[in-house]
């Protein structure tokens, strides 16, 4: 049988979600062989493959990198999950949003607190822009499995993947739902 | 003493007296209902509508914590309906104002949180309004975060019907409704306050806190609450 594609990816995020799928200890060594991982930051590779199985996206979507990439991966994905409190309610990423668009935001922590000289960093084509919102991922493109928590547990990244990896449809319930 | 009500709930049957609620009657039967604003001790508003049932048939729409038991009542407490309705309910509270369980006081010992879990809530499928509300922590003591208020009115309610202070009320309308001390002052100001902290063992969330406490860090102890419910009511005084 064909191992299962997987990617994972973070957007505005900690990276604390990537850090807690590490914390799945020796059951990564299992997992190595059930899995093929196609795409992440913790390996080298540069192209988001055309085809992939399974897609983990930790973060929010708060800059046009963001959106364009989550749009990307949407088309070359068969399921997507939210992985973690940002990419699933914004949570403290989007703490943000109730100051104002992105031009407030910016001028808060560039003008307002800067020193002498301070100035709206820019720089085309490197820099990316600020979304006026940060908004979960479900709030851009339609996403198959949410994985709550900040960060969720191993045991949780565990739970879906294993149902994954099945191919049962995966579904949380009970305490594994809890945010925070 | 009210006369003996007979009806059924879950298609169980079940007596009660006729000046029992819904809710009081399940409880009594071992039926849990979710509840949000209510509070044992303190009058019941409606305001949360986490105990919608559905009464007779076709099934109306009812609220369990202020709904009298009448003779041959039929009540479904657990249908597909409610449980959507339900689940819609919590997360249109987690849409309303700006909840971020992982960086709040209560995360961990927040009745919001926990309905989520039980309602099956993986995401909230509403648009979030992110409103800009002030945190007030001119009290000494505590403090009140109008982000994490979901506007049960239990602080009122226990401040009004325990401490007998009516510090704190409701201003304003529908989205823009606030609980506010006094004449709308910050809570430091308050000539009522008598700083029982009543308020914040009450609240459902992290909305009213103690000052210093940190993330996670908040845990509520209503045994005061209880204990002065008991002497009032039942007249033991002892813990």
């Amino acid at each position: 049988m064909e191992h299962l594609k997987l990617a994972t990816m973070w957007l505005a995020g900690c990276s604390g979600c990537h850090m807690s799928f590490l914390d799945l200890d020796e059951f990564l060594i299992d997992l190595a062989g059930m899995i093929d991982i196609v795409y992440t930051p913790l390996i080298d590779a540069k192209v988001f493959p055309e085809r992939v199985d399974v897609t983990l996206l930790e973060g929010a979507v708060a800059n046009q990198d963001h959106l364009e990439f989550v749009r990307m991966v949407r088309a070359r994905t068969t399921i997507l999950v939210s992985f973690g409190d940002c990419a699933v309610t914004g949570n403290v990423t989007a703490m943000r949003n109730p100051l104002g668009g992105a031009e407030v935001v910016l001028r808060r922590s560039y003008i307002d607190s800067g020193d002498a000289g301070a100035q709206f960093p820019s720089s085309p084509g490197v820099l990316p822009q600020l979304l006026d919102r940060v908004v979960p991922i479900h709030h851009v493109v339609p996403v198959d499995v949410y994985i709550p928590g900040c960060p969720p547990p191993a045991s949780r990244i565990r739970a879906v993947l294993e149902q994954l990896i099945g191919q049962h449809p995966a579904q949380l319930a009970g305490t594994d739902l809890k945010f925070g | 003493m009210a006369a003996v009500k007979t009806l059924s709930i879950d298609g169980r049957l079940i007596n009660a007296r006729g000046d029992q609620t819904i809710l009081e009657a399940a409880k009594e039967a071992g039926i849990a209902i979710p509840t949000l604003c209510h509070l044992e001790g303190v009058s019941d508003v409606g305001a949360c509508r986490m105990c919608l049932v559905e009464v007779g048939d076709p099934p109306r729409l009812m609220p369990a914590c202020t709904t009298q038991v009448f003779e041959e009542m039929k009540v479904q407490t657990s249908t597909e309906r409610l449980r959507n309705f339900r689940r819609m309910i919590v997360e249109l509270l987690f849409a309303e104002r700006n909840h971020v369980c992982a960086v709040c006081v209560a995360n961990g010992n927040c009745e919001l949180q926990n309905l989520a879990e039980r309602a099956g809530m993986d995401h909230v499928r509403f648009d979030y309004l992110y409103p800009k509300l002030p945190v007030d922590i001119s009290h000494e003591r505590f403090g009140i975060d109008h982000n994490r208020c979901i506007l049960c009115t239990r602080c009122v309610r226990v401040c009004d019907q325990i401490e007998g202070a009516h510090t704190w009320d409701v201003a304003h309308r529908g989205v823009n409704a606030r609980v506010i001390t006094d004449m709308h002052q910050p809570w430091g100001t308050s000539p009522t306050c008598t700083s029982c902290g009543k308020c914040m063992q009450a609240c459902p969330t992290g909305a009213i806190f103690a000052q210093r406490s940190t993330v996670a860090e908040m845990e509520r102890n209503r045994s005061m609450l209880t204990f002065l419910i008991n002497a009032r009511e039942k007249k033991q005084w002892n813990i």
